[in-house]
């Protein structure tokens, strides 16, 4: 197998009296989706945040691709979050600039890097727009005024811009109608496998998880308590917390 | 001259002015840096050019020769009253010539006269930061100067081309000093941006509200941000001046009648007489 994308050892973060993260461990290869899945309050978001750098564990060692993420500086690890990274929010409005047109949402990160010629922009933007299934025509409009699941496509479109190698992403159709996020999932299942992209998908919705996932990690109360690929771990659960979470899929 | 003795010279007291300078230094050491400064309650209210006096009141010595201009303008309220103060706190000598003065505070404009190297340029500016209307945060800002994390400028920039078809940011246009820190030139007008670009005279720049000095440096690079195919152009209206019949200048549209009769004239009045005498001369 190929050496790790992305690889983190013994992570341990206490809130007080709460283990958010006790002793996690994951590893996450080129080109693969993993699904972190468990209850509210389970550690899912805390270990994404980690993971991006967003926040420091009290101990434990995060890598990505050789480089020691903790030890980085402030500089690096911007520019990575920019070019190499990408995080998509569960709430589009924490992820975009509301009062920035579409089409400035998504050339920010090319700004970002260096890109200087408007047309050039422009031809991206729309590029990217019929990707993630937005009609051009609606380039110079805000945010604000697009729906839930527009929203959410405009932010990933704004994401993989910059072509990222590894896409953190907190509950991506968290707070859309069944049909959107049916949309919206085919949407991320065609771009991840057209792109290559390593993917980090925090989620609850356990068939949100199979359908996306090549691997799936459980975890309960700060700890990753199974982990496996998907088909295997929700058609052979083991642990009796991920029997209990796999019986409780509502079936329609 | 003498200035009146119930002052200290130059209205500050020695060890703010040194403080002061402390800042001056520091910020002419990093070209487009803001350095954070004490900055003091003057007698007159912020917005009306606390960060220019107390810079101007720092490097003022009694051999100077100030000149104050508001808009291009030296008959003012704001540039007579601001060179009155000086006249009576410092005793100096005050001029309305370009030519003549070492020292010229300015609120919203560069002398269209080609400035040298024994003068310094005090602006006034009421928001230093160039980031301010696009990222709340100041703590964040400063960030974003220290990693030299300028996308959010252009993005800014964009929306105005996407908008409106150019660039419509007319005045306070953002430069890029020496390749590193993006800095706001105060709000005079993008026509004026070129004239930063190597000029052989110092530029300091006071912002008392927000208590902040930064500095350009006598010959530094400064470039205003644009895009490849939308570069920057410098707008001024598309006229002569009425009085000197100058086509180079940067104008003020003046209403002259209540019929909608206007006229343009030059912004920088002493240029405009000089323009006006060597006419008559030649005539």
């Amino acid at each position: 197998m190929s050496t790790p994308l992305m690889e983190a050892r013994g992570l341990q973060l206490r809130f007080g009296r709460v283990a958010a993260l006790d002793d996690v461990a994951i590893d996450i290869h080129p080109g693969e989706v993993v699904a972190i899945v468990g209850e509210s309050g389970s550690g899912k978001t805390t270990l994404l945040r980690v993971l991006s750098g967003l926040m420091r564990p009290d101990a434990g060692a995060v890598t990505y691709r050789g480089q020691d993420v903790l030890a980085m500086p402030e500089a690096a690890r911007r520019r990575l979050m920019r070019t190499e990274w990408g995080f998509v929010h569960q709430n589009p409005r924490d992820g975009l600039r509301l009062g920035v047109t579409a089409g400035g949402n998504i050339g920010e990160r090319l700004m970002a890097v260096g890109a200087r010629h408007y047309g050039n922009i422009r031809a991206e933007a729309t590029e990217w727009l019929k990707r993630v299934e937005i009609d051009p025509a609606r380039m110079d409009d805000i945010p604000g005024k697009f729906s839930g699941g527009m929203q959410q496509r405009l932010q990933i479109a704004r994401v993989l811009v910059t072509r990222p190698r590894l896409v953190f992403m907190d509950e991506p159709t968290g707070g859309l109608d069944v049909s959107v996020q049916a949309r919206l999932l085919d949407l991320i299942r065609a771009l991840v496998a057209d792109l290559g992209l390593a993917v980090l998908i925090v989620t609850h919705d356990i068939a949100a998880a199979r359908l996306l996932a090549h691997r799936i990690l459980v975890m309960r109360q700060g700890q990753v308590v199974e982990e496996g690929l998907t088909d295997r771990v929700l058609d052979d659960p083991q642990h009796a917390y991920t029997q209990l979470l796999v019986s409780s899929v509502l079936a329609a | 001259m003498t200035h009146d003795p119930g002052y200290n010279f130059a209205y500050l007291d020695e060890s703010t002015k040194r403080m002061i300078r402390r800042a001056i230094l520091k910020a002419v050491a990093i070209p487009g840096h803001q350095v954070p400064f004490g900055s003091r309650e003057m007698p007159l209210p912020y917005g009306w050019g606390t960060g220019g006096i107390q810079v101007t009141a720092s490097v003022l010595g009694p051999r100077d020769v100030l000149k104050v201009i508001d808009q291009g303008s030296d008959d003012t309220t704001n540039a007579v009253s601001i060179r009155a103060f000086f006249r009576r706190t410092a005793g100096v000598a005050t001029t309305e010539r370009t030519a003549e003065a070492t020292i010229i505070q300015t609120r919203h404009r560069i002398p269209e006269r080609r400035l040298t190297e024994g003068q310094i340029l005090v602006y006034q500016v009421p928001i230093p930061e160039p980031l301010a209307r696009l990222e709340p945060r100041i703590a964040e800002t400063r960030r974003l100067h220290a990693m030299a994390d300028y996308g959010l400028m252009h993005v800014k920039l964009y929306e105005d081309i996407a908008k409106h078809g150019h660039i419509a940011t007319s005045y306070s246009y953002p430069v890029m000093v020496n390749e590193r820190y993006l800095m706001s030139p105060s709000p005079i007008p993008a026509f004026d941006n070129p004239k930063m670009h190597m000029m052989p005279a110092l530029q300091l720049f006071g912002a008392g509200r927000e208590k902040r000095i930064y500095a350009v440096p006598p010959y530094t690079a400064v470039r205003s941000l644009d895009f490849e195919d939308h570069p920057f152009r410098p707008i001024r209206a598309p006229h002569r001046c009425e009085l000197c019949g100058s086509g180079d200048t940067y104008l003020d549209e003046v209403l002259v009648d209540d019929k909608g009769g206007r006229i343009f004239v030059c912004s920088d009045t002493d240029h405009c007489q000089e323009r006006q005498a060597m006419r008559e001369a030649a005539e």
